[in-house]
């Protein structure tokens, strides 16, 4: 009964996204302002309905009513009551409500928030959302209903993939959904002033805290998700440029591009269609991303033609969405009116660097990622792309962008003084030099990579440092205090996220090309030696969990003769799906990790025990943390939250002493 | 279909479905320069078998036999050219992770310069015009009275 009203609450939904995306259009052409208010209650009722939707799955999901297929087909009784709601969205059908949901909610938000948007704008930003909601809605009632009934009911589920057993991937989804379905608002947005046909500061002032939060949430998500590759998979490796990975790291290039031009146009009412057609592309990325991993043409071409519907109705729609928002951008864009002048080196002309790196990098992945598909379908011929070939090509164009991102927040607008900034960066670079000189002394081997990538994570590190004392006049007499909290969050959240940055990088450095690693067959009472610290194996144990079997293999971790802890790494067996799992145990400390990963040994006895030390490897993590509250600080600026300043008539009246 | 379904689902995984053994104690050279120069080549080798992993992350059998495979060749005293050519000639170039410079491959190869070049040749174009802004054409008087008339409505909605 609750699954039946779940359905049809989906099909309200489907039918209200429709109206949404209707009649507030024609509402905005007329100026028909209640039919342009439509859109603000058409959004409301959606996301009521959505989620309706979505609780009805998921008590399915809490109660293992196997009579739904989609319950039967992924979840078990016995699987602990955590994975039980996190398996929702942890297959295709599930994912996509989510997917719907999200969208449904980001357009409430927007019905919410704007108050102080022009009413046209609102109604066709609302009417946008609504068309993109009833194209995916369509799309799950027609071919991934996750509301299906199963006759005769089975006595119990086929259980979730244990790798998705997994507090990391459990909420990896959700977050990498935030952030690709926030793009979606850019994107209406955009289209929104395309048929309006003018983009003014405020139009930027509005679309980049939505930019912000997608990105900050998309951040996040990958973050998530790799750090689960990385403690989950048992090989250590946290990407490996896997077209899966590359189809979420392409819309957070193309939003990056994004968050640095939107602040061109806020600031300055320049960039606009470029900005505009940012918006247009890192949607359509996210859109691509969910095209590539659902229709399974990433897996072989062939997988497109297991199941063509759901394939060809999300290229359909992908083609609609995308070719449709491009042809608009193609007539009305030119239109648009020319923005303010700057000279070359100036914080725009920093920022139309940074964007032209990112562009390019967002291209080279992309057609990395595509070109076998493309040569396959075209020539017969195979080939592969793998690590060696991003690494060859995305470093050398990132380098550049790192560099510049230490030179940009200092360039005046306009017009720079070039010579004044790298005064003022001297240190910076005196800095980096030193760190380059220290790495090639102190490392092994003479690996320029290193050296490069530690050089320029100071040079970025310390040249944020000097922008950001320099605003807050740290070397300055009194009121410092006053000045941090003075200075707005925005240029705050810029510190954080680009120390993130510097941060990150000299993670990647670490575990690129100082990762040690042993393996040894062991049976108890073996020792293994690695980076300094002596790895005992006490004992092999077994232990069961709710839903699988386990062997704990127990690790005495020494260092100068001393014991300093323990590792417990385990393999698991999960009879339901006939699965081995194995968790890796990790000693995660500042300069790096210890990691431990057993597998099958030589005899029943042994074990084989792969051990690895891996420098810096949290700096990886504790990078992306910064640059998500960077933008989280960013997102909480005073600006952003008050909103566009509007035109009001007459003396502004404002409460005394604000902030 | 199913697990396609879960593959799909997988957006950053790279997939490892089984526990991983890949390398194995037994088979590791106990000279560490050539230890490194296997891996080196491990690491550039695809499983074929797999979803998008390399020999020396895999534990599938086809990847343990390649393993063995390049060693022995590795002993013999075979450069990495001539085992790539060796892998190449028995699997195809979709064995190699590192696609190799060729006529099918330039597209490849050039695309993060083309790309480059075209954002500056757009840049380029757009500050040009910039600096030469076209006047805009004068208005005709219908459209002036309609501006007019525009204005006027304006006001009386204030």
């Amino acid at each position: 009964m609750i699954i039946e009203l779940g359905h049809h609450a989906l099909v309200l939904a489907f039918l209200v996204a429709l109206l949404q995306g209707t009649v507030p259009l024609v509402g905005a052409a007329r100026r028909d302002l209640a039919l342009m208010e439509l859109g603000r209650s058409a959004a409301l009722v959606q996301l009521l309905a959505l989620a309706g939707a979505f609780a009805a799955l998921t008590h399915a999901y809490v109660t293992s009513d196997f009579s739904v297929l989609n319950v039967a087909e992924n979840s078990h009784s016995m699987k602990p009551m955590l994975y039980k709601v996190t398996g929702v969205w942890g297959n295709h059908e599930g994912s996509m409500l989510l997917w719907v949901l999200v969208l449904a909610a980001f357009g409430l938000a927007v019905a919410l928030r704007g108050h102080g948007l022009p009413a046209v704008l609102k109604a066709r930003v609302l009417a946008i959302q609504g068309l993109l909601g009833a194209g995916f809605l369509g799309f799950i009632l027609l071919t991934s209903n996750p509301f299906l009934r199963l006759d005769p009911v089975p006595a119990d589920g086929r259980d979730l993939n244990p790798l998705l057993q997994d507090p990391g991937l459990a909420f990896h989804p959700p977050m990498l959904y935030l952030g690709y379905v926030g793009f979606s608002v850019a994107f209406s947005f955009s289209v929104a002033a395309l048929i309006e046909g003018r983009v003014d500061p405020a139009w930027a002032r509005w679309v980049r805290p939505w930019t912000l939060a997608a990105w900050s949430a998309l951040t996040a998500g990958i973050a998530l998700g790799s750090w689960w590759a990385y403690y989950e998979l048992g090989w250590g490796g946290w990407w490996y440029w896997d077209p899966v990975e590359n189809a979420s790291f392409m819309p957070w290039l193309a939003g990056t591009a994004l968050l640095h031009s939107a602040i061109v146009v806020e600031k300055r009412d320049a960039l606009k269609s470029w900005t505009i057609l940012l918006a247009i592309i890192a949607f359509g990325f996210s859109l691509m991303g969910t095209f590539l991993v659902r229709s399974g043409v990433l897996t072989s071409v062939h997988a497109f033609a297991v199941d063509p519907d759901r394939g060809l109705y999300i290229l359909v729609l992908l083609a609609v969405t995308i070719g449709g928002a491009l042809a608009l951008f193609a007539f009305r864009a030119p239109a648009m009116a020319q923005g303010s002048l700057f000279r070359p080196i100036s914080r725009e002309g920093g920022l139309v660097a940074n964007n032209l790196l990112l562009a390019t990098a967002t291209a080279t992945v992309c057609v990395g990622t595509l070109y076998p598909l493309f040569l396959d379908a075209a020539t017969g011929e195979k080939v592969s792309v793998g690590p060696p070939f991003f690494h060859a090509t995305f470093v050398p164009v990132m380098l550049p962008a790192v560099l510049l991102a230490g030179i940009g927040p200092m360039l005046a607008w306009k017009r720079a003084d070039l010579e004044g900034v790298f005064t003022r960066l001297r240190f910076a670079a005196l800095v980096a030099g030193a760190v380059a000189l220290l790495t090639w002394l102190l490392q092994h081997g003479h690996h320029p990579g290193p050296v490069i990538g530690l050089a320029l994570a100071a040079w970025l590190a310390a040249s944020t440092l000097i922008e950001w004392t320099g605003r807050v006049g740290l070397f300055r007499r009194r009121g410092i205090v006053a000045r941090i909290i003075g200075l707005p969050r925005s240029a705050h959240g810029m510190t954080l996220a680009h120390l993130g940055l510097a941060v990150f990088i000299c993670g990647a450095v670490g575990d690129s090309f100082w990762r040690r690693e042993v393996v040894v067959d062991a049976t108890p009472g073996a020792v293994a030696e690695l980076a300094g610290y002596r790895v005992v194996l006490e004992d092999i144990r077994s232990g069961n969990g709710p839903n699988y079997e386990a062997e704990v293999v127990r690790l005495r971790v020494e260092r100068d003769g001393e014991a300093i802890g323990e590792l417990r790494p385990e393999r698991r067996f999960y009879p339901v799906q006939g699965t081995r799992t194995t968790e890796a145990a990790i000693r995660s400390r500042p300069l790096g990790d210890l990691y431990a990963a057993v597998g099958e040994g030589r005899t029943p006895e042994h074990r084989t025990l792969r051990l690895w030390h891996a420098p810096l490897v949290p700096w990886i993590w504790a990078g992306a943390l910064m640059m998500v509250t960077g933008g989280l600080v960013s997102l909480s600026d005073r600006r952003l939250r008050v909103g566009a300043p509007r035109r009001t008539p007459g003396p502004v009246t404002q409460p005394a002493g604000g902030d | 279909m199913r697990f396609l379904a879960i593959v799909a689902f997988l957006l950053l995984a790279p997939l490892a479905a089984a526990p991983v053994h890949a390398v194995q104690p037994d088979e590791i050279f106990a000279d560490s320069g050539l230890e490194q120069r296997a891996r080196e080549i491990f690491r550039g080798v695809r499983c074929l078998v797999c979803q998008n992993q390399s020999i020396d992350d895999s534990d599938a059998a086809l990847a343990q036999d390649l393993r063995t495979l390049i060693r022995e060749r590795l002993v013999a005293g075979e450069s990495d050219e001539q085992i790539h050519r060796f892998l190449v000639a028995r699997y195809g170039e979709f064995v190699l992770l590192d696609p190799p410079f060729r006529p099918g491959t330039w597209l490849l190869w050039a695309s993060p310069v083309l790309a480059l070049l075209a954002g500056i040749a757009i840049a380029w174009a757009a500050l040009r015009r910039r600096r030469s802004p076209v006047e805009p054409a004068a208005l005709s008087d219908d459209e002036r009275a309609r501006l007019a008339a525009l204005a006027a409505s304006d006001e009386e909605g204030q």
